[in-house]
């Protein structure tokens, strides 16, 4: 299985990095002039503001040629990023909680017309009451717009996937935009050392984009757009459903040719300890971190605790996940939202179906950490193992990871 | 012809083809019609370049009629005619005089 981090004592890579100490944001900026993007069109927004400052910077000072529109919403930064697409460009924007809520109506064009954006989502809180601090009830609100979703556990992984996620949305057989998950606050702000690749690696990594049927290929017209209804729009459904399904195995080509190149390896999934483990707890984004210092520290006591971070959230890797978790007795799902009214929260949910559909059918038990930006320190986590070893402990909605309520 | 299957469809809902709208009728739900007083005309062109349906039938730089298969009724050019000679008829209208 593979791991995030690159170890000590891993081989140098043919194309080594030179170390960094930066925030998330400033490093998938950097992504970003590395990979050249004809058009960026982009609005600010916390946390997502440093993205856009840092990169209309480079422009700004010549160190990277992509036509900047500074835009007046969201809505028309999505809406811009589209036209420039259908015209052939490589395209690419950036935002956070309510700014991807006003997206919300063109994600599905840029999705439906099978444009190969990229997306920069530096997750965040929806409104109300306002909260401009990380958890994931964005994300998960735009999870059936057709976009591939990779989620990034710290800054390195954050630039590593802005990198890879253009091949991803390239790859002809997926031409399906990309949204690169990175936690608000926890990984857009947070200065870590990290690993910049050099320009010309990056770019020769990511090649040059030929668009299949670019508006601006004047020898081959082609109408963008034109009404669907009864009679075709099903069949339109059903090949982005195709691009889906061909996207697992682009995220994992591009995972093998990074790796190849740059030393570090990543795949749908990342799991640490898992293959012995009783007990297990399954999670996306940058919590993963403090919950392999709480699985080392049960280890200790001789609890065979494991962590399965997903790092594909779409396409979910249904097959793999119920694979990595078959020999697990109980398993904990940790969401970072709510999914008000539903049968249980997002990730929760894609669980259990992936383990009914393809597993044993475990008992599988969800709890609601870190809403809002709330702290989640690793004693809590530590709490929600201990309850998945109690047999009392019900599957479904155990409940929520530092709350405040009356017992 | 029957329709394509999901497979054999090209991808996104692009149309390949160009000038494709020729072959459907895209005025059949007019409303209204632009009606030509065709002495007073004297073919300067600003209705057919501000159509956005292509409806003006030009020949020998010369408008000669309104293509109603493909005229939507939105009356751009009976405001923007400068010679004021473009009016419009409801369906209706014209139904009950026919």
């Amino acid at each position: 299985m593979t791991t995030t981090i690159a170890r000590r004592g891993t081989k140098r890579p043919p194309v080594p990095g030179t170390p960094v100490a930066m925030n998330g944001a400033a490093l998938v900026a950097h992504a970003m002039r590395q990979v050249r993007p004809d058009v960026v069109a982009a609005y600010p927004i916390t946390p997502q503001t440093v993205i856009t400052e840092t990169f209309s910077e480079f422009v700004a000072n010549g160190r990277v040629h992509t036509e900047f529109v500074p835009v007046e919403s969201e809505h028309a930064a999505m809406s811009a990023c589209i036209g420039a697409a259908c015209a052939g460009a490589r395209v690419q924007t950036a935002t956070s909680g309510p700014g991807l809520a006003l997206m919300w109506e063109v994600l599905g064009i840029a999705s439906g017309l099978r444009l190969p954006i990229v997306m920069h989502l530096c997750t965040r809180a929806l409104s109300a009451p306002i909260d401009i601090l990380c958890d994931h009830s964005d994300a998960m609100a735009m999870r059936e717009t057709g976009w591939v979703m990779l989620v990034g556990e710290n800054v390195q992984e954050a630039y590593d996937n802005a990198i890879m996620a253009v091949k991803i949305a390239e790859d002809p057989r997926v031409s399906l935009p990309v949204a690169n998950l990175l936690d608000g606050f926890v990984v857009t702000h947070c200065m870590e050392r990290a690993e910049l690749l050099p320009d010309d690696a990056v770019t020769e990594f990511v090649g040059e984009y030929s668009p299949t049927h670019p508006l601006l290929d004047l020898q081959h017209p082609v109408t963008v757009g034109a009404l669907d209804f009864h009679d075709y729009y099903m069949e339109h459904r059903r090949q982005q459903e195709e691009g889906m399904a061909n996207a697992k195995q682009a995220v994992e080509h591009a995972a093998r040719e990074f790796a190849s190149l740059f030393g570090r390896s990543y795949g749908l999934l990342d799991t640490y300890q898992l293959e012995d483990a009783e007990v297990a707890m399954v999670v996306i984004g940058s919590a993963a971190g403090t919950l392999r210092m709480v699985v080392d520290g049960l280890r200790r006591e001789g609890v065979r605790a494991g962590l399965l971070r997903v790092r594909c959230l779409r396409p979910f890797p249904s097959q793999e996940v119920a694979n990595a978790l078959k020999g697990v007795q109980r398993i904990g799902v940790l969401d970072r939202s709510l999914a008000l009214g539903a049968a249980g929260e997002p990730l929760w949910s894609d669980v259990v179906a992936a383990l009914a559909t393809h597993g044993a059918g475990h008992p599988v038990t969800g709890w609601v950490y870190g809403v809002g930006g709330r702290n989640t320190p690793p004693g809590q986590f530590r709490q929600a193992f201990l309850a998945l070893l109690d047999p009392a402990t019900q599957p479904g909605r155990a409940g929520y990871l530092g709350l405040r309520e009356r017992r | 012809m029957e329709p394509k299957v999901w497979q054999e469809m090209p991808p996104g809902g692009i149309i390949l083809e160009a000038g494709s709208s020729r072959g459907v009728e895209t005025g059949s739900w007019r409303v209204s019609r632009p009606v030509v007083d065709w002495p007073r005309c004297v073919h300067c062109m600003i209705c057919w370049a501000f159509c956005p349906d292509s409806a003006f039938l030009v020949q020998e730089m010369k408008l000669v009629d309104v293509d109603l298969d493909h005229c939507k009724g939105c009356g751009i050019c009976a405001v923007e005619c400068p010679r004021q000679c473009i009016a419009m008829a409801t369906e209706t209208d014209v139904a009950a005089a026919a």
